[in-house]
């Protein structure tokens, strides 16, 4: 028996309207076969409950998915960051309106507060509040309040029962999609998940975060897709060609940092920094789980916080300092010389203790002396 | 039971079949075929080196002496898979050194190869012969010299675009003096400079040698010497294509690029000094591969040089090309199967070049044969990609990036929705397709209808809702790789498509919206798959259920979970569940 799936009412009932290809068609039609819908909660089936709606439902919707695609032409022209926004909100209105259509749960209020949200403006990075965005809408769209997830996502409750309960019939989306009686159990309350997720997402794209954009232009980490083999010999090759003239050189310059006692090394992006600082936090971030371990194996991987504070104090401290290897492969402490200066020269990076980096700096000195 | 064939029969016909489906097929038939298969199957193809065990390969098929072996999802190509995160070959090698002694060829591609790795091969496989390591990394030119050293009859060393910590140039000389099977050399990746005399001489003593692609250190003055010792070649690489214009350097060239009669594939050229371009122009007429993609030349160079290339069926360049240049292209080169347009300033503001959609359009208008395109651009329209569609419906690869995330069609700056949905619905061998630009569930609706041999889907920046995803889990027939990246995909449609993810080899989805709480189910329910979470900011239990992952990697498997996971790694499974909830 394949093992049971949750079924997804996409749109509510009847997926055949929102999927014109015949091949989903069949796919519905074959797993819709022997099953029976599965009313976990013990409520009554409502199938009464907006059949009249489902009749029409595959006009509404295709002009409803119409309508909206001419409001996203109706954005500003020229501008686009605000247009494109105002696109995530009129789409974002649109779908509500075709889930008026759909028997969803009386949640409308829910539903209409989410729509509230307001979206960073001009801001393409934004994506992450967008996101955030969607993914309450996505809930309330979807839900027909068999996706327990959404329910379970506020109350600490048993999650595990409730999500174990919802799985029903086959693979695949197609469980309830023949069935008419579908979801609506109107006391199925469609409850709004925790924003924790706005909160992940920021950290997440921590990197393409406004706040750190540098003077250049926000890059993204990943994008445009190009290999960093590829970045690198364009970087070297403009560098040689003497098209460098006081801006920022193209490309990144990915260089590996590695830590002593750690079992990997990381590769950052020397381009996203310009300061000591920055990179500083970066790097303690990145390095603060093997720390961690390494100053006390009683602690719980958990206790992100209290390590955070220790490898401040660690890095800060006399524990350790942060070394590069510049293009003569000597090995120097960071921050002796300019930014700029240090960006050109260095190959790689090492967190070494403090123990093992005595001596370095008067090299650095003397050298950047001699340099200069 | 009488079989109708003795085994050795049957063995014998077997071995004409050498696609891996053909031969999968074979073993279904019964249990004696599926024996006799598994005894004589030479060649081994693992996609996902996580999806199975060397040890459960080695089982099935104990005699083998070609493997290739794919490790690391495609998007660590763009730094979106932390380091360290796996694919070592190591257990492999030793797994292999025990039972295939006499294994031959070993092709990796994004596999972390360390320098003991390397000894083990050099030293375990007797009649070792082929290295492929494509966009591998962990290893030095120590480990380099090994395969150098002890390999008697190595006939193959590509290194293709692996990341080698370059400690000397040393490792070339380990080749020994009566060593004279070389077929192809490849260390266009490595930095230092090999001792030019020890090259001379290897490529003096290799007959067969007919791919040599030198790296950057070599200076153009010695091209000739190489040359006038290999005139056998059939596939070359510079090196810095750059001098101060002198007459004798370029007579040399000339004369001994001119005795190269068999020369098909060029690359290389960093640092190009054009003047020099033309040095090659006696061997054009019979070159079917060129990779200009590190030559910062301007188009009329470039022109100059693809106008003597009729018989080019593959191009690799810059944007330099320009609009103008891809038009002399598509008017030269009718046997044009393959280009890929590269960026030469990505992160720039401002476009640099003349480049736009154009180009690409001529381009498929001009050249019947174009089957696979990989484009860079800063701007596109629906009109230019149903052109496009229209004119190519021969397309099996179509990779266009949009530099700028979720441009809309500059046009009418409506998505780009009608124009890829054009793309799938007249293509309809298509079998890899990448989108770029401002776009709307509906492409995925127009995928999902239409792109029924797709195997391979990357999208980024795109899309409105779970319906986007689930019209292409819901669609796409023939899908095998899907890779995501910053779009608002989440929990329904993936639950709701599990199923589908045991026919594929992998999903990956960073930057979504999947919760945590909806990986644990996915791996609960679906024992076959690995679920894996990928989060740099620590344990995903130390987050609300609801809260999404940073990134998310699905792939089938009959190994179990990954014994090897970092830190940041965690696989959802029944485990998973008990033990974090």
């Amino acid at each position: 028996m394949s093992p049971p799936l949750l079924g997804i009412e996409v749109g509510g009932r009847g997926n055949a309207p929102l999927m014109s290809s015949s091949a989903s068609v069949d796919c519905i039609s074959q797993s819709g076969s022997g099953l029976k819908e599965r009313n976990y909660l013990g409520l009554s089936d409502c199938s009464s409950v907006g059949s009249s709606a489902v009749s029409n439902v595959s006009e509404e919707k295709k002009n409803n998915l119409n309508l909206n695609a001419t409001e996203l032409r109706l954005g500003l022209p020229g501008s686009r960051s605000p247009e494109r926004d105002s696109d995530f909100n009129v789409l974002t209105s649109g779908k509500l309106d075709e889930k008026q259509l759909f028997p969803l749960l009386p949640s409308k209020d829910g539903i209409c507060s989410l729509s509230q949200k307001p979206i960073v403006s001009g801001n393409k990075r934004g994506f992450s509040d967008t996101v955030d965005g969607f993914s309450e809408i996505k809930s309330s769209v979807f839900s027909d309040g068999k996706w327990m997830f959404n329910a379970t996502g506020s109350d600490s409750g048993t999650p595990q029962s409730v999500v174990e309960a919802k799985l029903a019939g086959n693979a695949g989306i197609n469980v309830m999609l023949s069935n008419n009686s579908s979801g609506a159990q109107p006391s199925m309350k469609k409850e709004v998940p925790t924003r924790a997720p706005q909160e992940g997402h920021n950290k997440m794209n921590g990197s393409n975060n406004n706040s750190s954009a540098p003077a250049a232009k926000a890059q993204v980490v990943g994008w445009p897709p190009i290999r960093s083999f590829r970045k690198n010999t364009l970087a070297t090759t403009s560098k040689n060609n003497d098209e460098v003239d006081g801006k920022p050189g193209p490309g990144a310059l990915f260089v590996k940092v590695s830590m002593d006692g750690a079992p990997y090394l990381r590769k950052v992006d020397l381009r996203t920094y310009s300061t000591y600082q920055e990179l500083s936090s970066a790097l303690e971030k990145m390095f603060m789980c093997f720390t961690i371990r390494q100053c006390g194996s009683q602690e719980t991987p958990g206790r992100e916080m209290l390590g955070e504070n220790k490898f401040k104090d660690l890095l800060h401290g006399s524990d350790y300092v942060l070394t590069f290897e510049d293009k003569d492969g000597d090995w120097m402490l960071v921050g002796d010389v300019p930014w700029e200066m240090f960006i050109e020269s260095c190959k790689r990076l090492k967190i070494m203790k403090g123990s093992d980096a005595i001596g370095l700096a008067p090299r650095a000195m003397e050298k950047s002396k001699n340099q200069n | 039971m009488a079989y109708s064939f003795p085994e050795e029969v049957l063995e014998y016909v077997f071995a004409f079949l050498s696609s891996d489906k053909d031969r999968n097929a074979v073993s279904l038939v019964c249990k004696s075929w599926y024996e006799i298969e598994r005894w004589c199957r030479r060649r081994i193809f693992i996609g996902n080196c996580y999806a199975v065990s060397p040890q459960i390969v080695i089982r099935r098929f104990p005699e083998v002496s070609a493997v290739k072996i794919k490790g690391k999802p495609h998007f660590a190509d763009f730094n979106l898979v932390p380091e360290g995160w796996g694919a070592y070959l190591y257990p492999w090698i030793s797994a292999m050194a025990r039972s295939y002694p006499w294994l031959e060829e070993i092709k990796l591609k994004r596999m972390v190869v360390t320098d003991e790795s390397l000894e083990l091969i050099s030293k375990s496989f007797k009649n070792f012969k082929v290295l492929v390591l494509s966009s591998c990394e962990g290893f030095t030119t120590d480990g380099l010299a090994s395969i150098a050293a002890n390999c008697r009859n190595l006939r193959e060393l590509d290194l293709k675009e692996s990341e080698v910590e370059d400690l000397s140039g040393h490792w070339l000389s380990h080749f020994p003096d009566n060593f004279t099977s070389l077929v192809s050399l490849n260390m266009s990746c490595l930095g230092s400079e090999v001792s030019f005399s020890a090259l001379e001489r290897l490529v003096s003593r290799c007959p067969n040698l007919k791919t040599l692609r030198l790296n950057r250190a070599v200076p153009i003055e010695k091209l000739p010497s190489l040359l006038r010792r290999a005139p056998q070649l059939v596939e070359f690489g510079t090196g810095a294509y750059s001098a101060e214009i002198r007459t004798d350097i370029f007579s040399n060239l000339v004369e001994a690029f001119s005795g190269c009669k068999h020369l098909k594939s060029l690359s290389g050229f960093w640092d190009v000094v054009p003047a020099y371009l033309p040095a090659m122009y006696n061997v054009c007429s019979r070159i079917t591969s060129l990779n200009l993609s590190y030559a910062t030349v301007q188009s009329p160079d470039l022109v100059e040089l693809i106008s003597q290339c009729p018989n080019l069926k593959c191009l690799w360049v810059l944007d330099y090309i320009e609009d103008a240049g891809l038009k002399a292209l598509s008017s030269y080169c009718k046997d044009l199967q393959e280009l890929r347009v590269f960026p030469s300033d990505p992160y720039g503001a401002e476009p640099n070049v003349s480049l736009t959609e154009q180009g690409l359009v001529t381009v498929s208008a001009g050249c019947p044969k174009l089957q696979s395109v990989l484009y860079f651009c800063r701007q596109m329209s629906n009109a230019a990609l149903i052109a496009i569609a229209r004119n190519r419906p021969n397309l099996i690869r179509f990779r266009l990036c949009i530099i700028e995330p979720q441009a809309p069609d500059y046009l009418t700056l409506e998505p780009l929705d009608t124009g890829f949905g054009a793309i799938v619905e007249h293509c309809k061998q298509l079998r890899r397709l990448s989108l770029s630009g401002l776009l709307t569930d509906r492409v995925f609706e127009y995928i999902g209808t239409h792109a029924k041999k797709l195997e391979m889907l990357s999208i980024a920046f795109a899309g409105d809702s779970d319906l986007g995803l689930h019209y292409v889990l819901s669609g796409c027939e023939s899908l095998r790789k899907l890779e995501i990246r910053d779009c608002p995909f989440g929990d329904k449609a993936l639950l709701a498509n599990a199923a589908k993810l045991e026919t594929m080899r992998s999903l990956w989805m960073s930057s979504c919206s999947v919760s945590y709480g909806a990986c644990k189910l996915l791996g609960q329910k679906m024992p076959r798959l690995n679920v894996e979470v990928i989060d740099e900011r620590g344990p995903p239990d130390s987050r609300p259920e609801t809260c999404p992952v940073e990134k998310l990697y699905v792939y089938r498997t009959v190994a179990g979970p990954r014994v090897d996971k970092p830190d940041f790694v965690w696989t959802m499974d029944e485990d998973a569940a008990l033990r974090l909830s």
